[in-house]
């Protein structure tokens, strides 16, 4: 099945985001356990070359990588230790859409 | 007489890694030969190359550190872009790129990367094993307070922790809070008060002694 085409996130600090839940096979670096989840844009960075061509030996699309941060309410739900502690990670744009 | 796999300390033997190498171990080495073989590289630069990722260890990070703590200017610096203040210091960090997170009396930041095991080794030298188990990778994103607790860090609900998970590009150094009563202190007795383990926010900086 054909991925769909890459839509890349332009997006500035602060911005609400959503981490994209597709499950395409290969070399992914979205951790499984936020794919779905909502956060907001800490900062953005890159370009950084795309790590699901790299990963092939293939040229790496730019893309820009933003830092997501997410409270663990939103990761966890009611298992969080504290809603309020947060969890930030690196996030490419195409995995992201605005929320 | 093996009847027990234990030595006079009361500890296991390490198994003796005398099996035959493994497919990957294979690879690595028919690719090393090769390169040396075509002129990329030599055993020279090889070996060299060993000797200083070895040379590199947790006292860099904490003389970064330090001079954060004594240098308000150095310190926006960092935050601003830590591998470039790395360089200033005088460090070769290669193509490291750094973000630096820093713990204030409100915040507490603790690093790990839960798809792998990346980590500023190009600062901080080779991590620990336990930042490499799927122990420390799994549940630290998951319950932190209980996580740090079991390192003997156990944080005031009145704190808010932030997990980074080194997912992509990034690496990531904590910047600890300056312990109290270290006004007196020069840069590298500073230093010395900063910990591995400080850096990655499973501990804090030493109180002076």
């Amino acid at each position: 099945m054909a991925r769909p085409p890459l839509q890349v996130l332009d997006a500035a600090p602060g911005a609400p985001v959503r981490v994209r839940s597709f499950q395409p096979p290969g070399h992914i670096r979205t951790p499984h356990y936020l794919r779905g989840k909502c956060g907001v844009i800490e900062r953005r960075l890159g370009p950084f070359g795309n790590p699901e061509q790299l990963a092939y030996g293939l040229p790496g699309d730019p893309l820009p990588l933003y830092r997501v941060r997410f409270t663990m309410a939103e990761v966890w739900g009611g298992k969080a230790e504290r809603p309020d502690d947060t969890l930030d990670a690196e996030i490419y744009g195409h995995w992201l859409e605005p929320a | 007489m093996p009847h027990d796999h234990l030595s006079p300390s009361g500890h296991p033997y390490r198994a003796d890694n005398d099996m035959p190498l493994t497919y990957w171990q294979c690879m690595e080495i028919a690719m090393r030969e090769l390169l040396i073989e075509k002129g990329v590289t030599t055993t020279a630069e090889i070996a060299a190359q060993i000797d200083a990722m070895d040379a590199r260890s947790p006292a860099d990070g904490a003389r970064v550190v330090a001079r954060a703590w004594c240098d308000p200017a150095f310190r926006q610096r960092l935050l601003a872009d830590a591998s470039a203040a790395s360089r200033e210091l005088g460090f070769d960090i290669g193509a490291l790129r750094l973000i630096a997170v820093e713990n204030t009396q409100d915040v507490h930041n603790v690093i790990v990367c839960t798809l792998c095991s990346c980590y500023p080794r190009n600062l901080l030298g080779l991590s620990p094993d336990w930042y490499k188990s799927r122990e420390y990778r799994s549940r630290v994103v998951v319950e932190p307070r209980r996580v740090l607790a079991e390192f003997g860090l156990t944080l005031p609900d009145t704190t808010t922790i932030r997990v980074h998970d080194s997912t992509a590009d990034m690496r990531y150094i904590v910047i600890p809070a300056r312990p109290a009563g270290t006004e007196g202190l020069d840069e590298t007795a500073l230093a010395a008060l900063v910990t591995r383990d400080s850096m990655i926010g499973t501990g804090l900086a030493r109180s002076p002694a």
